[in-house]
């Protein structure tokens, strides 16, 4: 992953949200979390901390593995072609408490 | 037949999901030895575990489909999503490379992930190791080209663990379930609880051997083996009228509390930290009468974070949608500790540093969450109640330090708003002296009142005879207390064990109460006991 996101030139994009979600990131929560990330082309990481470690906001296990609680603050970093749209797409995603998954929900 | 001869067997454990069944036995037991086999080449293992995984996947694809509600759906897609992720399933596949089986490589490799959730801290992560034991176990399955063996339905299934989407694929109709594991947080849990399957967990390990079959019953906590003649007639007859009284209470979950005699009364909930409102319809009561703030500030860094506090009582406020939520500043001490607030190794802690005398004691801890809660109170109509208060002057200087939070916030340019400030009534020496206390409203906290008043605690049956809340001197105190707030148009309410005691209510009622406070599990079965009584008092107290 640290190679990855060596990657020069490509565009990136931060943001950042408080978790919302009754109980912390759970199964359902953290799935649709990862299908919104994986809609982008961009490389999408996210973290609890600003400085990280950061993890793969696509993959379901290592979201889950995070065990993000209840009004953790939720790091989301973006880079590639769609990265600005990936970054605030998640930040709003985990800011209405899962109801706006950009589907016009 | 075997039944005749079998001897009853009563194994004791703890529900969680209440109900009464009764069925064929059916014991599942645990998983099956892998089949040895000649292993194939790395290609062949590899295609056969990617068969395995593609055809579990579709499987629980299918019964996703058939499930047809969002709390199955969504425990199934979870391991879709699982199955469908390469950090899942790759170091399986990099197992074959040093000379693996398919079916070891997989097990080795989700017992790994499995053993990270099993050792989590926390409850719900915890619980999720059940739902990798099964994704685990359906590919296994899989690989071995077995299926799992049916299930008769109305079947009472006993096992170790039972995989959710096991259960999903059982027809209970009637049936239940016991398991000798469990977590009350497994997705099976939750599921027998959404489709009112009856369930117990931790139940003793028995030989079961010979047995054909079996009741569950959570009234009683008993998984009951080959019941006799007389056990089998009484449950039959207790099921009948649960039959009964569990439709009348659904009948009444989301209605307004009415009495027979036309009296409405408000009904609240309490809530712990309020993720247990999740799965709750806020049409089911007229607001939260209590809130414990003990869950959300559990330590010396929640204590200090006026932020994290700001924002979970928004949360709440948001789930409430404008009605009314009185939330209960830190309650710590007695049974409920903090490192480096609460007094350590006091010779009797019930009658020591708790509640308002400790917030009192840290006047600075006090007034960030007053400042958190003044800021919440500008987004909803937010109420502050202050706990353990004994003397007028304890509220007085409760009120002084609400007063500087808000000066504060004002100074600061901070939006907020002054919320009403409150107290909890469960200090015998402040009940008796009501009126002395300049209170905007009151909430009677029943158990610490009786366990004071009759100087019992609730712990020991033993002196249950004199913990009884009907008792004359508990339903004299509360009845001076609601007479005085009526008297004074000042809003009163009352939460503790007996404001769920169908036994207690109607006596609640008659003593002028308009205004109780239930857990939420409570709520239906609380405003079927109020629809059923004619009120004695035409007059009540005003609402909270």
């Amino acid at each position: 992953m640290t190679s990855e996101r060596m990657k020069a030139g490509l565009p990136r994009a931060r943001s950042r949200a408080v978790l919302t979600h009754a109980g912390g990131l759970h199964a359902r929560p953290a799935i649709k979390l990862t299908q919104v990330a994986k809609r982008f082309e961009s490389a999408v990481w996210i973290a609890l901390a600003e400085q990280g470690p950061w993890i793969d906001a696509k993959s379901i296990a290592r979201v889950m593995a995070t065990k993000t609680p209840y009004m953790a603050t939720l790091y989301f970093d973006a880079e590639g072609g769609d990265a600005a749209e990936a970054a605030s797409a998640l930040a709003r995603l985990v800011e209405s408490d899962f109801t706006d998954d950009g589907n016009g929900a | 037949m075997e039944r005749d001869t079998a001897a009853v067997v009563c194994l004791r454990g703890t529900p969680v999901s209440p109900g009464l069944a009764r069925g064929r036995l059916v014991v599942l037991a645990d998983e099956s030895p892998l089949p040895s086999r000649e292993r194939g080449s790395v290609d062949q293992e590899s295609s056969r575990m990617h068969a395995a995984i593609a055809s579990a996947s579709a499987e629980l694809v299918a019964l996703m489909e058939r499930a047809g509600d969002a709390e199955a759906q969504a425990i199934l897609a979870f391991q879709v999503a699982m199955l469908a992720d390469p950090v899942v399933t790759e170091p399986a596949f990099a197992a074959f490379e040093a000379g693996a089986a398919a079916e070891q490589a997989w097990r080795d490799a989700m017992d790994l992930q499995i053993r990270e959730y099993h050792e989590a801290d926390d409850l719900y992560f915890r619980a999720r190791a059940s739902d990798l034991r099964d994704m685990r176990d359906r590919v296994l399955r899989k690989l071995g080209g077995a299926d799992a063996i049916a299930i008769a339905p109305g079947s009472i299934v006993v096992a170790a663990d039972l995989p959710p989407s096991r259960f999903l694929e059982i027809a209970w109709d009637g049936g239940g379930v016991a398991l000798t594991h469990g977590s009350p947080n497994s997705h099976v849990a939750m599921l027998a609880r959404a489709r009112g399957v009856p369930m117990l967990i931790g139940i003793e390990q028995a030989d079961l051997r010979g047995h054909t079959e079996a009741l569950i019953d959570t009234d009683n906590a008993m998984l009951v083996v080959s019941p006799d003649s007389r056990l089998a007639v009484d449950f039959a007859s207790r099921q009948q009228r649960a039959g009964i009284a569990r439709a009348e209470a659904e009948r009444y979950v989301n209605a307004p509390a009415i009495a027979a005699s036309g009296e409405r009364v408000q009904l609240l909930i309490n809530v712990a930290d309020g993720s247990e409102l999740e799965r709750l319809d806020p049409a089911c009561c007229d607001g939260i009468g209590l809130v414990r703030t003990e869950l959300i500030l559990r330590n010396a860094a929640d204590l200090a974070d006026e932020e994290k506090q700001y924002l979970a009582y928004c949360c709440i406020l948001r789930w409430a949608a404008g009605r009314p939520v009185t939330i209960r500043t830190l309650d710590a001490g007695g049974d409920k500790p903090i490192t480096g607030y609460t007094i350590e190794r006091e010779p009797n802690p019930f009658l020591g540093m708790r509640g308002l005398r400790l917030s009192l004691l840290h006047p600075g801890v006090l007034t960030t969450q007053l400042r958190a809660l003044a800021r919440a109170a500008a987004r909803g109509p937010l109420k502050v109640m202050v706990p353990m208060v004994t003397s007028p002057r304890e509220l007085d200087r409760a009120r002084a330090l609400l007063d500087s939070a808000v000066r504060g916030l004002r100074k600061e340019g901070v939006e907020h708003a002054v919320p009403e400030l409150g107290m909890m009534v469960e200090v015998p020496a402040a009940a008796l002296a009501i009126d002395l206390f300049d209170a905007d409203f009151l909430s009677i906290g029943a158990n610490d009142l009786i366990a004071y008043l009759t100087a019992s605690s609730r712990d020991s049956s033993r002196l249950a005879p004199l913990h009884d809340p009907l008792q004359p001197a508990v339903l004299r105190l509360i009845h001076d207390v609601v007479e005085h707030a009526s008297a004074h148009r000042i809003p009163v309410s009352l939460c503790g064990d007996m404001a769920s005691d169908e036994r207690c209510v109607p006596a609640l009622l008659d003593v002028g109460l308009r205004s109780i406070s239930v857990a939420p599990v409570s709520v239906a079965r609380v405003k079927s006991a109020i629809a059923r009584h004619r009120v004695a008092t035409p007059k009540g107290a005003p609402f909270a």
